[in-house]
């Protein structure tokens, strides 16, 4: 296997962001950051791939119209996945791992408020037997919630202690749609929402876009003072049809992790864009109480749509370049009731 | 359309399309099954009876053959409310969503409940209240009521025997999209009867419509320049076939126009000449409506016609095919 870090790392999170569904016009400085951080110029990048997806864009081929932002002439070598771009990360690195390229930048982008989100997302589920009934996200998050609940595998504390942990550290951070820390008691206290949802225990709808360069061997070296070097990489699925799995696990969490190799990670960011799914992927995960979990804030203070799961694996490998932490796990989800999941795990210095 | 005040101008988009599928051997069953008001699961490999049936057994990956009625009636296993319904779900108003395990089947089944919220709790006993006209489709359970309230399905109507063999399910989708800064311009100039461009700072070209940032440098364009209302066709197309959503009777002339002072070429029609007479090469200008009709949009250019100028010189457009 080659040696690959992330080397770079830029992210956009917004309550909503007035442009073009394309995002060209937020993808170009998020790109002129990646190359003030690496010195790399985009002749340096040898591969590109984005995640994003045309339902949430209400335009076809939106992707398409994106790579403007690159500059694609003469051509580049280009892929896409209708998936967080976590997932285009992956491809990326084993595409780096087969020698063909030395370097990567990886973006997602995705503009939750143009349509109704947790509507959109309908169109994941199965089309004969499901999406006709439009079970909207929120409503599908609050049946898993109430199946942990009544089995006595969480209770309302135990979500609103992530709630509140996530919206106190997102007091640091810039791009936090929701921040405010408070008290159980008066998290507890608020009105539920979809019952026995709160707000609070649900994502943000967000707008937003990040990017991600990837570097092998002295690239990687030569781009970053502090490499996150990528010592374990996977990702697995579990059945699309919510009767076939208990719906209180996620055992492609636990395969991912198993696979990535968790032991030892430090700081741990989860894509868990609903409280209670981040009690069910720190048990999968297999995390400790010594491991800090989302210092970021999490997706549950935003949740930018095709770019959240990137953000975690940013977020994992910039607590590496800042010194906080030598051992660390950046985690994305993607299909209903965390029904993909892939895990990153980073290193320093090696 | 927004006014001027913002940054970009915005508009409602409409996506919509009937979803339409064969359902197969095994959700044929199933469907089959809910338009005779029947509820039909699977039985798998490891003993399990689900509902809807899969189409193939998680565990050995065969296909599902087995079938066996479950229900009607069931226990709550978890239920969410649903605050804001939101288009396309069973009601209109407040309901639950819910978890449903059918006597007889060993895993839960997901629809709506029409029970009063502080009725609602995990364990209670529901049944079915079929919808008065059944198709074979999941929305043949209206929804699941208090046990006590469901009701045996109505009779088929005549002649109605055939297996179902296909689904149609409409999806619509409501969007607001937003042009970028650069389309802004462009839609705002067209609405005071100018066509504009933006120029790269890197490589010096013009686009028009003016795109957020230039394909060859990856660099915002950022000068406005204003282009001529005449130019040269470069490539173009006779649109022969008749599609759905065609405004002009075909056959009738689709072409990319280079405007002069522009590098990139603009695709719109070409009327006033006889489709056969149109070439490379030809020499347009654009046809605007009645200035009372312009708005913020290119249909402001009603189309392109011929300038009679003589042809331009295959030179001054081969680098934009
Ligand atoms: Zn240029």
């Amino acid at each position: 296997m080659r040696n690959v870090a992330v080397v770079g790392f830029a992210q956009r999170q917004m309550k909503e962001f007035d442009g073009s569904p394309t995002m060209v016009e937020l993808l170009v400085p998020l790109f002129a950051e990646l190359y003030e951080q690496t010195g790399f110029t985009r002749k340096d990048i040898g591969f590109w791939c984005s995640g994003s997806s045309d339902y949430l864009a209400g335009r076809s081929f939106s992707f398409v119209s994106a790579v403007d932002a690159i500059g694609a002439l003469p051509p580049v070598n280009e892929s896409h996945v209708e998936m967080d771009a976590a997932w285009a990360l992956y491809e990326a690195w084993l595409k780096i791992q087969t020698g063909e390229i030395d370097t990567a930048l990886v973006y997602g982008f995705g503009k939750s408020s143009a349509g109704t989100l947790r509507r959109t997302l309908a169109l994941q589920l199965d089309p004969y037997t499901m999406t006709p009934l439009w079970p909207d996200t929120v409503s599908l998050a609050g049946l898993q919630a109430r199946l942990g609940l009544e089995a006595g595998l969480w209770d309302e504390k135990a979500m609103a202690e992530v709630a509140l942990r996530s919206l106190s550290d997102a007091e640091r951070n810039e791009y936090a749609v929701r921040s405010g820390g408070s008290s159980i008691d008066d998290l507890l206290a608020r009105p539920l929402y979809a019952d026995p949802l709160r707000k609070h225990d649900c994502a943000p709808v967000t707008d937003g876009a990040a990017a991600i360069i990837l570097a092998a061997d002295d690239r990687a070296s030569d781009a970053s003072e502090t490499p996150a070097w990528i010592t374990g990489f996977a990702h697995n699925i579990d059945p699309l049809h919510l009767g076939a799995r208990d719906l209180t696990r996620a055992p492609s969490a636990a395969a991912a992790g198993s696979a990535a190799g968790v032991e030892g990670v430090e700081v741990a960011e989860l894509h868990a864009p609903f409280s209670h799914q981040e009690l069910i992927l720190r048990e999968e995960l297999g995390l400790g109480a010594n491991v800090k979990i989302n210092p970021s804030g999490g997706a549950l203070t935003s949740n930018p749509m095709f770019s959240a799961g990137l953000i975690r694996i940013g977020e994992a490998a910039a607590a590496i370049s800042r010194g906080d932490a030598g051992r660390t796990l950046g985690h994305a989800t993607a299909g209903p009731l965390l029904q993909q999941n892939l895990v990153c795990v980073m290193e320093g210095a090696h | 359309m927004t006014t001027s005040e913002t940054r970009t101008l915005s508009a409602p988009v409409h996506v919509g399309f009937d979803y339409t599928r064969s359902v197969g051997p095994v959700l044929g069953e199933f469907f089959s099954g809910l338009r005779d008001g029947r509820l039909v699961a699977g039985r798998l490999a490891d003993g399990s009876v689900v509902l809807p049936p899969p189409e193939f057994d998680p565990t050995t990956h065969a296909q599902v053959t087995d079938f066996v009625d479950v229900g009607p009636a069931g226990t709550v296993q978890s239920w969410t409310w649903v605050p804001e319904p939101v288009p396309g779900q069973p009601f209109d108003h407040p309901f639950a969503f819910a978890l449903i395990l059918l006597d007889g089947a060993t895993a839960p089944f997901l629809h709506a409940l029409d029970v009063p919220r502080d009725q609602l709790e995990v364990g209670m006993r529901v049944g079915v209240r079929w919808a008065a006209e059944r198709t074979g489709s999941i929305t043949d359970i209206e929804a699941f009521v208090p046990e006590d309230a469901a009701s045996a399905p109505l009779a088929l109507a005549e002649g109605t025997v055939d297996p179902v063999t296909g689904i149609i399910t409409p999806v619509n989708l409501d969007y607001v999209y937003a042009a970028s800064p650069e389309e802004s311009a462009f839609f705002r100039a067209l609405e005071e009867g100018r066509i504009i461009g933006q120029r790269c700072p890197t490589c010096h070209k013009v686009y028009t419509p003016p795109r957020g940032a230039c394909p060859v440098d990856g660099v915002p364009t950022t000068d406005e320049v204003e282009l001529a209302h005449t130019g040269t066709v470069t490539t173009f197309c006779i649109v022969n076939v008749p599609f759905l959503g065609q405004k002009i009777t075909p056959p009738y002339v689709s072409a990319y126009v280079l405007l002069d002072g522009a590098d990139i070429a603009f695709l719109h029609l070409i009327l006033g000449v006889d489709a056969a007479e149109v070439r490379m090469g030809m020499r347009v200008r654009a046809v605007w409506r009645p200035e009372e009709e312009w708005g913020t949009t290119v249909e402001n250019i009603s189309h392109f016609e011929p300038t009679g100028e003589p042809d331009a010189e295959f030179d001054t457009y081969k680098q934009h095919l």
